[in-house]
């Protein structure tokens, strides 16, 4: 089996093999082909810029790999400020020894990934160190978008009266990444979300700008984010947790585990909240996209604890959802 | 609607809150012993829709909470004795002399695996034959015959690099203990279900019979609680004090005797520290003489040892249910679930935690 060895991180004759034969094939176009130590790139306007580093047992997963999802992470975080993502670099931290068979698969499917959300990798770096030294392939990504809204969305601008959106099922993404680690089987299989969520949000956001904040609930999950968000614009976020959106599947595999879903990470979500006005345009928008079927309103905005998210239970009891401490824990009963 | 479905039922719920409003003449102090139930009662909402009069005390039944000092002490000198050390996850943050913990000896070098099952330690152990690996048991009645089936296991296989630290603890001497306080402000008992399904309704027929309190075995739905408390309720406008099976669907009242006999097999009962409230005779489980070699206590030359109380901490009064978790000077000031200070604060399933992550 060939493998990656640390030549190829050695900026030699086999650096440039890898470069052609692997990064060119799959991530290739007009601006990474000419291998300048830079490139030049023509950007209108404001931009967003976000960079993130992917890491993630296994690195193959049921749904996706860390590949797309090195894609699809940066290409949503840049779009969440309300622009159109154009262009990422890339950077590869590879273990030596890694088959090369899986850096190929996994270059494809960023390809595949940017060829889907509409970006070009226009710049890129490879390293190889020691066995041992990096868990397989770490991947950063750089994203670089044209903000089009004349006032982007952000954490800081929800405001009492809002609605609270999100796009469909979550806690997907978490579950699958830790009942492939695991090793854990459910009768329905669970899938990571990994997409590309930018051309619902042009779609959503060039037929109302008026969109206050947009965040993807990655890390941490939705219970994260809403605090985040909460603790950003001092408003309360007032969750109904019957209209969260959780596949049955997930729900069932988290209370064996004894995980809650809400802070279970996702990788094809975003929350959106808006006027109350705009609601029900932005639900049918978001149903209307194959990434949004199952869209739900699940909160308002309020300001009754500013900077705390109060979630209401199906009894109609109410309790704070916090942020977590750390990493969620599985218990022992 | 599925069966489970409606032990959640939102009108089935508020129709039993309402007959505990009009049936209850002052105050039901009541009080579980079980982290699953802490947790169900505040995350439901359950406890911000209870009525006055209702006061809800979480008692020593989370079983990261009640594990002593002294234990985490020699879980940290274990980690730093070059064995693999396997534990369920929740026992990572919980902090020791120092206040270390497991997740700084693993930043440390430590070799610690989260293990969802016992029997993945066994899995560990045969494929690290040149290490020895430890499991740290820890857990109430519930978890105990699964760990007793691993050692036999291991045991009848042959896996000499496997070994458990028990420090299992076992509900009724806890609940002896408490029932014989007689600063002990609660009125009934509101039973654990897991722990219940193995070891059946008996052991807790002293608490109506030699103290007169009522006690309800209970699942950990919504309607489950609610209807615990109704009884209750009942129990008290009849003058009566039971001890009653309410969660048959899961509950046999004989308990599960293969799993007890798994259990006793393995395991004999000894005295244990309870972190917050100190020695209980009898209310621990140690592996019996047959399975010395699998027993992490004599494999390491292990000995448990005093380690200074912590300053402030009034875990041992809100486990007693003496006070509530905001009455500690500590609480929510130098005792958070960032940096916690007792037990209490450190398990998702503690009181203190419970109060200070879902409390509006």
């Amino acid at each position: 089996m060939e493998r990656v060895l640390l030549d190829y991180g050695s900026g030699g004759k086999a650096s440039h093999r890898l470069i052609g034969e692997l990064f060119l094939k799959y991530l290739g176009n007009a601006y990474l082909n000419r291998l300048d130590d830079a490139a030049l790139l023509d950007i209108h306007g404001p931009i967003s810029v976000s960079t993130d580093t992917f890491t993630v047992d296994p690195i193959f997963f049921p749904g996706g790999d860390i590949g797309a999802l090195a894609v699809h992470g940066t290409v949503n975080d840049v779009a969440m400020l309300g622009a159109r993502p154009r262009f990422l670099t890339c950077g590869f931290i590879i273990e030596e020894g890694l088959p090369m068979a899986d850096l190929e698969r996994i270059v494809a499917s960023m390809g595949q990934a940017a060829r889907d959300a509409g970006v070009m990798v226009v710049t890129g770096d490879t390293k190889v160190v020691p066995k041992g030294m990096v868990d397989k392939i770490f991947i950063n990504t750089t994203g670089i978008g044209e903000v089009f809204v004349p006032k982007p969305p952000s954490g800081h601008r929800a405001a009492p009266g809002d609605a609270i959106l999100v796009n469909g099922f979550i806690g997907d993404h978490g579950l699958a990444i830790l009942a492939q680690r695991e090793g854990l089987t459910f009768d329905a299989p669970v899938c990571s979300d990994c997409a590309s969520l930018n051309h619902l949000i042009a779609r959503l956001l060039e037929a109302i700008p008026e969109v206050h904040v947009l965040r993807d609930p990655t890390r941490g999950g939705l219970a994260t984010t809403l605090n985040e968000i909460a603790g950003q614009s001092q408003v309360e976020c007032r969750i109904f947790e019957d209209r969260i959106p959780v596949r049955p599947e997930v729900s069932g595999g988290c209370s064996f585990l004894g995980l809650d879903p809400l802070y279970l990470a996702n990788e094809g979500k975003f929350l959106c909240i808006l006027p109350e006005q705009y609601a029900q345009q932005a639900l049918e928008i978001m149903r209307s996209d194959p990434l949004g079927h199952h869209a739900a309103c699940i909160g308002i905005v309020g300001q009754d604890h500013p900077g705390k998210v109060v979630l209401q239970t199906p009894l109609g009891g109410t309790r704070l959802m916090d942020m977590l401490e750390g990493e969620q824990l599985p218990r022992i009963c | 609607m599925s069966l489970l479905d409606s032990f959640k039922d939102p009108h089935l719920c508020q129709a039993v809150l309402e007959r505990i409003h009009a049936e209850l003449h002052g105050e039901l102090r009541f009080m579980e012993v079980c982290g699953t139930h802490t947790v169900s009662i505040f995350r439901s909402g359950v406890r911000s829709l209870l009525p006055e009069n209702v006061v809800h005390l979480s008692g020593p039944g989370c079983p990261v909470c009640v594990t002593h000092d002294s234990e985490v002490a020699l879980f940290l000198e274990l980690a730093g004795k070059n064995a693999i050390i396997a534990t369920f996850g929740d026992l990572m943050r919980v902090p020791g002399p120092e206040k270390r913990t497991l997740k700084t000896a693993q930043a440390e070098g430590a070799r610690v695996r989260i293990v969802y099952s016992p029997f993945e330690a066994i899995k560990l152990a045969q494929d690290n034959p040149n290490d020895k690996v430890v499991f740290l048991g820890v857990g109430f009645e519930t978890t105990a015959p699964a760990i007793a089936a691993t050692l036999k296991t291991a045991r009848e296989e042959g896996v000499h690099n496997f070994s458990v630290l028990s420090f299992h603890k076992l509900v009724p001497p806890a609940l002896h203990a408490l029932a014989a306080d007689p600063e002990l402000q609660v009125q009934a008992f509101l039973l654990p279900g897991h722990v219940s399904a193995i070891i059946g309704v008996e052991p807790y027929r002293f608490l109506a019979q030699q103290h007169g309190i009522p006690a309800v075995v209970a699942g950990f739905e919504p309607l489950d609680i609610l209807q615990a408390l109704h009884l209750f309720v009942t129990m008290r406008n009849k003058g009566q004090a039971e001890v009653i099976n309410a969660y048959t669907r899961v509950v046999a009242d004989a308990g599960n005797t293969k799993a007890m006999a798994m259990l006793n097999e393995v395991f004999m009962p000894a005295d244990a520290l309870w972190r917050g409230i100190g020695l209980i005779p009898g209310s621990g489980l140690v592996l019996r003489p047959e399975y010395a070699a699998h027993d992490a206590m004599q494999v390491f030359d292990l000995t448990l040892r005093d380690v200074p109380q912590i300053k402030g901490c009034q875990c041992g009064d809100v486990l007693k249910g003496k006070i509530s978790p905001d009455q500690c000077v500590l609480f929510g000031k130098a005792c958070t679930p960032a940096a916690p200070v007792g037990p209490c604060m450190v398990s998702t399933e503690g009181s203190c935690a419970a109060y200070f992550k879902y409390r509006v």
